[in-house]
């Protein structure tokens, strides 16, 4: 309860730092959408039979995969399994061998695809002599943005960086890095986030307001594509996940669908029993049986696996 | 053209923070410390020199120190070229300096054009700078003024850029040692060609000449400090003509217009190249 009061606050505190950005996020989405009746808006991220060899490598066979509007998509998979080679080719660093990727309906890495995304790398760096504030200006000039000092204020006041604008990379922490880099990739209002290991370098209240913001990024209409190992935190935010291994999409669905039934567990004044076999349409029965035989029952709930088990089951344990 | 102008100013504020540019600084106020002092030495004691016949020794002591005052422009110019660029494409891609900028909507020619032109701003001046500062040094204790003061600067700065875009280019394929290393191997067959230049015409070796002519035109910043230094003696004639165009590190050649043009040329199609391998490159 407490930590469901906690992401209540932490929401209404990003939600309201982000009322003055919004507006303008909110006229990048509205723009978008007055642009083509809702039936034929292409997908965020469209991605159809992508490949891509490096050598006798084959770091993508045959990927086919989308981002819808407002849609939050979790990309996982062992280290190897093509999943920065996908987003790579997403926002145009790297070319596929055979496959097509779109971004809003135009070619991925084209100037168009790449005005309408923000990109955070798994590893990145920033020049160490520029403060937060230059390097926001320097993405603002590069990406066309005319947000100016408010966007600036307001990008690093959502990433709890506004008391250090004027410190040097080189004077920051990883993780206040980190943070830098998902402003500087917010730069612009993008339609697409790109995100390669966003929270990797981060505390676990850093983790926290990361995952808020992404689903107050959500909210707010931009489509994001996560790629994270943080299994937990993909489950918390994803609408859906996509699972790789060996470059070809294992696994795909929105967490419910991954989930596995398995069985029923419920509380009685004896402590719980677990019907492993058992389903959700079994519990009035089981309830009445053991009410029969004497018991009192406190509590009953279908257990369904865990995204940490569909995915081992998944990539049958595989790491590199 | 603000990308252009944005990333030229990253680029040169980049330049003007490294550690390099600051060496380059202490070992230029060293090299004209040292050159002042060498030249006031020679100009103080020319009156005791006995030449032989045909021979100016204040016009000849002259052209030969700022033929190597030009020699050492030259070559901390391309020190400062090569540093400033040699990891410009693949060594900050591996840094991953690069990939943020690459993904914002500015072609990557343009990333390319506007580093080189970040470079350029730093060289040039520094070049042109150290090579009146020379020439000032010369002119103030021997009073020997070169015959053209103004063309053989810009050709030193030209040929500076050549080796800066020739290293930009590397940086597109190799790694920042490999290309640092391949870069300054390139200037060192310069240095070979015009030393070859040198030997034959003494030896009055056609063959040697015209092979060390053939070497200079394709690696144009020879053929520029070749011409450079023949313009800093262009009207002087006799013994310590054909005596001066020997050179220091090389022979003095007239190239010309023709050799400017091909400079230019060489210029742009060293950028067409590294366009093309960088638009193909995976980052």
């Amino acid at each position: 309860m407490r930590f469901r009061l906690d992401r209540f606050a932490a929401r209404q505190r990003i939600a309201s730092r982000f009322r003055g950005f919004g507006d303008r996020t909110f006229f990048v989405a509205s723009w978008h959408h007055s642009e083509c009746t809702l039936g034929d808006v292409p997908a965020a991220l469209a991605v159809s039979g992508l490949a891509k060899r490096y050598g006798a490598v084959e770091a993508l066979s045959g990927v086919s995969l989308e981002v819808g509007e407002s849609e939050l998509v979790g990309l996982l998979g062992p280290n190897g399994a093509g999943k920065s080679t996908l987003v790579k080719i997403a926002c145009g660093l790297v070319r596929p061998t055979t496959g097509r990727a779109e971004v809003c309906g135009v070619r991925a890495g084209s100037r168009e695809a790449r005005s309408a995304m923000g990109y955070l790398a798994e590893l990145f760096r920033f020049p160490g002599w520029m403060s937060a504030d230059e390097l926001l200006k320097l993405h603002q000039r590069l990406a066309g943005s005319e947000g100016g000092e408010r966007e600036r204020s307001e990008l690093l006041e959502l990433v709890g960086l506004l008391d250090a604008r004027a410190r040097t990379v080189e004077a920051m922490s990883k993780g206040m890095q980190q943070r830098l880099g998902i402003a500087q990739a917010l730069v612009g209002s993008p339609r697409l986030l790109l995100l390669d290991e966003p929270t990797s370098a981060l505390d676990p209240v850093g983790r926290r307001t990361v995952r808020t913001l992404l689903e107050e990024l959500k909210r707010r209409g931009v489509s994001v594509l996560l790629n994270s190992h943080l299994l937990s935190e993909i489950e918390l935010v994803c609408d859906r996940v996509v699972i790789l291994l060996g470059g070809k999409v294992v696994a795909a669905g929105t967490p419910a669908e991954l989930a596995r039934p398995r069985g029923v567990e419920i509380e009685t004044n004896g402590g719980a029993r677990t019907y492993a076999e058992a389903s959700r349409d079994d519990i009035p029965r089981l309830i009445a049986e053991l009410v029969q035989d004497g018991q009192s029952v406190y509590g009953a709930r279908v257990l369904t696996s865990t995204l940490e088990e569909v995915y081992v089951e998944a990539v049958g344990g595989e790491t590199s | 053209m603000t990308a252009v102008w944005t990333i030229a100013g990253y680029g040169l504020r980049e330049a003007l923070r490294r550690k390099v540019f600051l060496v380059v600084c202490l070992l230029t106020i060293a090299f004209l410390a040292l050159y002042w002092m060498g030249t006031r030495y020679a100009f103080h004691h020319i009156g005791n020199v006995a030449p032989p016949e045909g021979i100016d020794p204040r016009t000849f002591a002259g052209a030969f120190l700022f033929g190597m005052a030009m020699f050492g422009t030259l070559f901390l110019g391309v020190v400062l070229a090569i540093f400033l660029t040699l990891g410009v494409v693949r060594g900050d891609a591996e840094r991953a300096l690069l990939q943020p900028l690459v993904v914002r909507p500015v072609g990557r020619s343009t990333l390319l054009v506007a580093r080189f032109l970040g470079a350029a701003a730093v060289c040039a001046p520094y070049v042109l700078i150290l090579y009146f500062a020379g020439m000032l040094v010369t002119g103030l204790e021997g009073s020997w003024w070169p015959d053209r003061i103004v063309m053989p600067g810009l050709e030193l700065a030209g040929g500076v850029l050549i080796v800066a875009a020739l290293s930009l280019l590397g940086s597109v394929f190799l790694s920042s040692i490999a290309n640092g290393i391949a870069v300054f191997m390139i200037f060192g067959a310069g240095l070979v060609a015009g030393l070859l230049g040198n030997i034959g015409h003494v030896l009055n070796s056609h063959g040697l000449v015209h092979a060390a002519k053939i070497a200079a035109w394709a690696i144009p910043f020879e053929a520029l400090y070749q011409d450079a230094l023949r313009s800093i003696t262009e009207r002087t004639s006799g013994l310590t003509g054909f005596l001066l165009r020997l050179g220091p590190f090389g022979g003095a050649e007239q190239g010309g217009v023709a050799l400017r043009l091909w400079a230019v040329a060489y210029l742009g199609i060293v950028g067409v190249v590294a366009i093309a391998g960088f638009l193909r490159r995976d980052l």
